[in-house]
């Protein structure tokens, strides 16, 4: 086999891997569209799964508030810090109120909360529903007239979708008092400034760009995660596979819809 | 009260059922046996309704599965109870909730009325005093006592029980095998047992049904499969190593598969 002929087959194997890859994608997509919205489709109908709705909620969002509590503090920290060795270059420390929450309130508290929420909340809606899987759980359901999709999909969906602007607030709110005492009592901005700033710079549509943001990344997590898990191979290892593809699939998702709503409200 | 017309079920190239029938009679124990891969636990989910058939039809009087309404299906499960081969108790309930689960589920009944029922269907299993515990606190044996109790919870017509002595201890097998048989007599409940422990499906059993790479090669009363000429059912009911089914189930040759190991120079 010649050169040229070694060098066709490695392309027409690298697009027929491609291909299929893009094509499996696709199809995945079309099921997890038709597993949540059939999923969706039973908070309309009896019985309500409105205590399964709190429950999930206080699961995901309650447990959650920590981590996001934590990465919202450390955020808005680091952001005062190199913000105000920037601006200083310039002399344009007054500025820094404004410059972090500008970043916290439209990107990185939808963005980073998001993160948050899919490591630590997604993961585990994979694997417990993936385990549930395993074990035969949601089979039983099935045998006990009582349908998975809308005990176990239906209000993880939606806890994460209530879940995470709620969180995302959060984050915000502790990511701009992180940041207004590293740069007012440790740096020795002006406080009055930095508040000053913040408020004249933040319009109604900032905040909304971010709870949309939230929202739909509240959407994006939680469809992907019960879909993962719900599709998980029934073994260990698939399991283990699922739940790694749902936080890939999940980080990806959320940079990926980001831009698209970020081109939206600029 | 149960009926079989014709039931397939393949999946990709392997052909799990083939043109199945089987008639399996209310108020009875049937067991259904066969090797592993003989398709029994997929006819087993596909009488659930937990599978769709390839072609085929599964009558239950004059209902047919196939084709059935998510809400009628339901209606059907109501009336049904299964023993999961690895027990599927629900992880985050204690074995009480566990039971409770299907009657605070599809009842109005009173906390009381449930508590006195859940009792009772665990002292039927014989684990009164066990309510609190969790399902990773309890043994193999155990779990199955419950899952069986959970099965019983709303006084099923039918269950379904899927290798229900497996993984078990003899005692322990002996005493699940001893409860089906009970229980099924007293509530002349219809009992579908997946097995492939001969001892304990030929002694609980009513009917026997076995099956072979998806075909059923032979059916009757224990004593019947006991008494067959066919050497198939002989070799099965006896564990003989030898006969007409074979252990290893290769299609390519042995000898071709060691020399053409991958990565290695064919030589000729």
């Amino acid at each position: 086999m010649n050169k040229t002929n070694i060098t066709q087959n490695s392309i027409t194997l690298f697009f027929g891997y491609l291909g299929r890859w893009f094509l499996r994608a696709i199809e995945s997509m079309g099921d997890a569209a038709v597993l949540s919205t059939t999923s969706l489709a039973h908070l309309f109908h009896r019985p309500w799964q409105g205590k399964h709705i709190v429950l999930q909620l206080y699961a995901l969002g309650v447990g959650s508030f920590v981590i996001i509590a934590i990465t919202g503090a450390f955020t808005g920290m680091v952001l005062s810090l190199q913000g105000y060795y920037t601006l200083a270059k310039f002399g344009s420390e007054s500025l820094l109120g404004s410059g972090v929450a500008l970043a916290i309130i439209r990107e990185l508290g939808p963005v980073l909360g998001a993160f948050m929420m899919v490591g630590r909340a997604g993961s585990s809606i994979t694997a417990e529903i993936g385990i549930m899987r395993v074990t035969e759980q949601l089979d039983a359901l099935q045998m006990m007239a009582i349908n998975p999709k809308a005990r176990v999909i239906l209000p993880r969906i939606i806890a994460m979708i209530i879940a995470l602007p709620i969180l995302v607030t959060m984050f915000d709110i502790i990511g701009l008092a992180a940041g207004y005492v590293v740069g007012v009592e440790l740096l020795g901005v002006n406080g009055g400034a930095f508040i000053g700033e913040m408020i004249a710079k933040i319009t109604p549509m900032d905040l909304y760009a971010g709870w949309v943001k939230a929202l739909g990344f509240g959407i994006l997590i939680g469809v992907i995660c019960t879909y993962m898990g719900y599709r998980a191979t029934p073994t260990t290892e698939g399991v283990a596979k699922a739940t790694t593809q749902a936080v890939v699939a999940g980080s990806v998702g959320v940079l990926v819809l980001d831009y698209i709503l970020t081109s939206f409200f600029l | 009260m149960i009926r079989t017309e014709k039931l397939s079920r393949h999946f990709d190239d392997v052909i799990a059922l083939n043109n199945t029938d089987i008639h399996i009679k209310a108020h009875q124990t049937t067991v259904i046996m066969g090797g592993s891969g003989s398709g029994k636990t997929t006819l087993l989910r596909l009488l659930a309704g937990l599978e769709c058939p390839t072609s085929g039809h599964i009558w239950y009087g004059k209902d047919d599965l196939n084709g059935m309404s998510q809400k009628r299906l339901y209606q059907l499960r109501a009336r049904m109870g299964m023993l999961f081969q690895y027990s599927a108790l629900l992880n985050s309930l204690s074995v009480y909730d566990n039971v409770a689960f299907p009657l605070v589920e599809h009842t109005k009944l009173d906390k009381s009325v449930i508590h006195t029922m859940v009792t009772m269907k665990l002292e039927q299993v014989g684990l009164r005093g066990f309510e609190h515990l969790m399902p990773s606190q309890l043994s193999g044996g155990m779990a199955k006592r419950v899952a069986f109790a959970r099965a019983l919870a709303m006084d099923p017509e039918v269950v379904f029980f899927d290798e229900p002595t497996s993984g078990l201890d003899p005692i322990s097998a002996g005493v699940i095998a001893s409860l089906i048989d009970d229980i099924t007599k007293r509530t002349k409940m219809t009992s579908i047992v997946v097995t492939h422990d001969v001892h304990a499906g030929l002694k609980i059993a009513d009917h026997v049904i076995l099956l072979w790479q998806g075909k059923v090669i032979a059916e009757g009363t224990s004593e019947v499969i006991r008494h067959s000429d066919d050497a198939r059912v002989q070799q099965f009911i006896e564990g003989r190593p030898d006969g007409p089914i074979p252990f290893s189930r290769s299609e390519t040759s042995y000898i071709d598969d060691l020399l053409h190991k991958p990565g290695t120079v064919r030589m000729s």
